[in-house]
């Protein structure tokens, strides 16, 4: 009795969050399924018709598609190059006993809380401006041309941007599992002889693989979303140098207001971004289990 | 020998950590700076780094000239109302499968993580046509519901993560010793369980502060909130380094704090309990 009256009351304490979200999950969805289908223009209205697959193939076979496929995976595997290399490094640093590493590790996680838009313009105008920008001046003080980095090398800025944003994460990520090593191994293995380099690639760094491939999936699902950078600095260009599927999608939606053309994309980036997240669901489940 | 070896590599590690941390932190140092020059110093080469004239008319100028309370306003109320809505939701669900699980609750927990790997482009055109047709573009009520559905999942699972370690003995110890049902919620549960709730809307706060693909998208002014308003700066000719600066300091400066006292819940909230 008491188990039946408990269960009840337990569906009926998460209705709520699973009907709103599975609302928020199958009505939209669904709508761009459908419009995926369809002839439609916001400029044309009243002009809408079945198409079949035709957006797909539109959206698929558009060059501009492919140079966006490339760019969104050129831009994820960047940022986590860089963030997984230079997160492990900053957890190492982090993880020795120094003066000040309260403060330091502050200093270090600080950009994650910076907003996109923010960043993106302060880093744009301010230290990537080929003429008063700091790093411009830093080239030039030490005889160099300086860059002009949004000219030539758009993508790449784009990359250090983000990946300054997300470097705190991995850092923050891997020091948590750094600090759950146990200290015993390390010195049974610092007693056996192995040096600091065998150390790290035989105890530290198998420990860390589990984390390094949590911040992997895990940034890789925010990543591939990756919208207000490139907004506030490239608008996607020169002409479509910066442009991921993300952005392609953006400018078909609300730029040329073409539903059907838009609604193909975003179905193609749903089918990308599942393909990382039944990785990601299948760890994190596991984990569960235990 | 070892002590003053040990002491030497302490100072090394000093120094080198200290540097490194500047390095990475400095962006938003020169951020703060820079807000507090005048805008011929802000583009002056060579930078001048301390010795200048400070001043604080940018931040007077930025917000006579757009009204900055507005959007900071909007910021408030759209990050702090969507964490509030979806711990009203959240509460009670996590609460129910952290202490009567079922064989279906891991399953509930998956799929609820799996609709927060939808990209937001999927689901942008229905959104936007949908806003439109019932007049919540540009409206705090909108951006409120929207950030509300995309940050549920994170708020159920960490709520269910630090549900989960409330041991349900206690529960029926204080039954057995005659507590009331609502003696049991506020002397027994509420205790256990604030931290976590206080945690969840530290971190959910900061997600929905710092949200810039439904904001941008789904407002212009009235209901900007600061992501959109700052990205109004990156039109060329509105580029004003100093006040970019200032109205930047104001746009992350709470947020940062928060972050600050947060960053244990961070590794916790955004891993989903993978890594604690």
């Amino acid at each position: 009795m008491a188990t039946l009256h408990t269960r009840a009351s337990a569906r009926l304490m998460m209705a709520p969050a699973v009907i709103l979200l599975l609302a928020w999950m199958i009505v939209p969805l669904g709508m761009t399924l459908y419009f995926s289908l369809l002839r439609y223009n916001l400029l044309m209205p009243g002009m809408e018709s079945f198409t079949g697959l035709g957006n797909y193939v539109y959206f698929l076979t558009d060059p501009a598609f492919g140079t966006a496929l490339a760019n969104t995976l050129l831009l994820v595997g960047g940022v986590l190059a860089i963030t997984v290399i230079g997160g492990t490094g900053l957890a190492l640093l982090l993880d020795q006993p120094f003066f000040g590493r309260g403060i330091v590790r502050l200093l270090v996680i600080a950009p994650f809380f910076v907003m996109p838009t923010v960043s993106a313009l302060v880093w744009k105008t301010m230290l990537m401006h080929p003429v008063n920008g700091l790093f411009a001046w830093i080239a030039r003080s030490l005889g160099f041309a300086p860059v002009d980095w949004f000219a030539d090398l758009p993508l790449l800025s784009i990359i250090l941007i983000v990946a300054w944003q997300w470097l705190p994460f991995a850092t923050l990520i891997l020091l948590t599992a750094l600090q759950s090593l146990d200290e015993e191994q390390k010195e049974a293995a610092e007693m056996d002889g192995a040096g600091a380099v065998s150390r790290f690639v035989y105890i530290v760094l198998p420990h860390l693989a589990r984390a390094m491939t949590v911040v992997v999936l895990i940034e890789t699902i925010f990543l591939l979303s990756v919208f207000a950078e490139i907004l506030v600095t490239t608008n996607g260009g020169p002409g479509v140098q910066t442009t991921t599927i993300t952005y392609l999608v953006y400018m078909q939606a609300l730029l040329q207001f073409d539903v059907g053309g838009a609604s193909a994309g975003g179905i193609v980036a749903v089918v990308l971004a599942n393909i990382v997240a039944i990785f990601l669901i299948r760890l994190i489940g596991k984990n569960l289990d235990r | 020998m070892a002590r003053a070896a040990s002491a030497r590599r302490r100072i090394a590690f000093t120094i080198i950590g200290w540097a490194v941390g500047f390095l990475v932190f400095f962006p938003i140092l020169w951020t703060v700076l820079t807000s507090f020059k005048s805008e011929g110093t802000a583009i002056a080469i060579p930078p001048q780094f301390l010795f200048f004239d400070w001043t604080a008319e940018n931040y007077a100028t930025v917000q006579s000239r757009s009204n900055y309370l507005r959007h900071m306003t909007n910021s408030i109320v759209i990050s702090l109302g969507s964490t509030l809505l979806g711990l009203l939701i959240a509460i009670p669900a996590a609460w129910a499968m952290a202490f009567s699980p079922t064989r279906r609750t891991k399953d509930v927990l998956m799929w609820m993580l799996s609709t927060k790997m939808l990209p937001a482009v999927g689901v942008l055109v229905p959104i936007y046509l949908l806003f439109r047709d019932f007049g919540l573009l540009d409206s705090r009520a909108g951006l409120t519901a929207v950030l509300t559905m995309i940050n549920l999942p994170i708020i159920v699972w960490m709520l269910y993560t630090y549900f989960r370690e409330i041991p349900a003995d206690i529960l029926e110890a204080a039954r057995m010793d005659g507590a009331s049902l609502g003696k049991e919620i506020v002397y027994v549960l509420a205790p256990m369980a604030v931290p976590g709730i206080a945690s969840t809307l530290l971190l959910n706060v900061i997600l929905a502060w710092n949200e810039a693909f439904w904001t941008l998208n789904l407002s212009t002014s009235q209901a900007a909130p600061l992501t959109a308003f700052i990205a109004a700066y990156s039109s060329p000719e509105g580029l004003f380094w100093a006040k970019l600066s200032a109205a930047s300091t104001l746009a992350i400066a709470p947020i940062l704090v928060l972050g600050w006292f947060a960053q244990r819940q961070l590794v916790r909230g955004l891993t989903f309990g993978a890594v604690k």
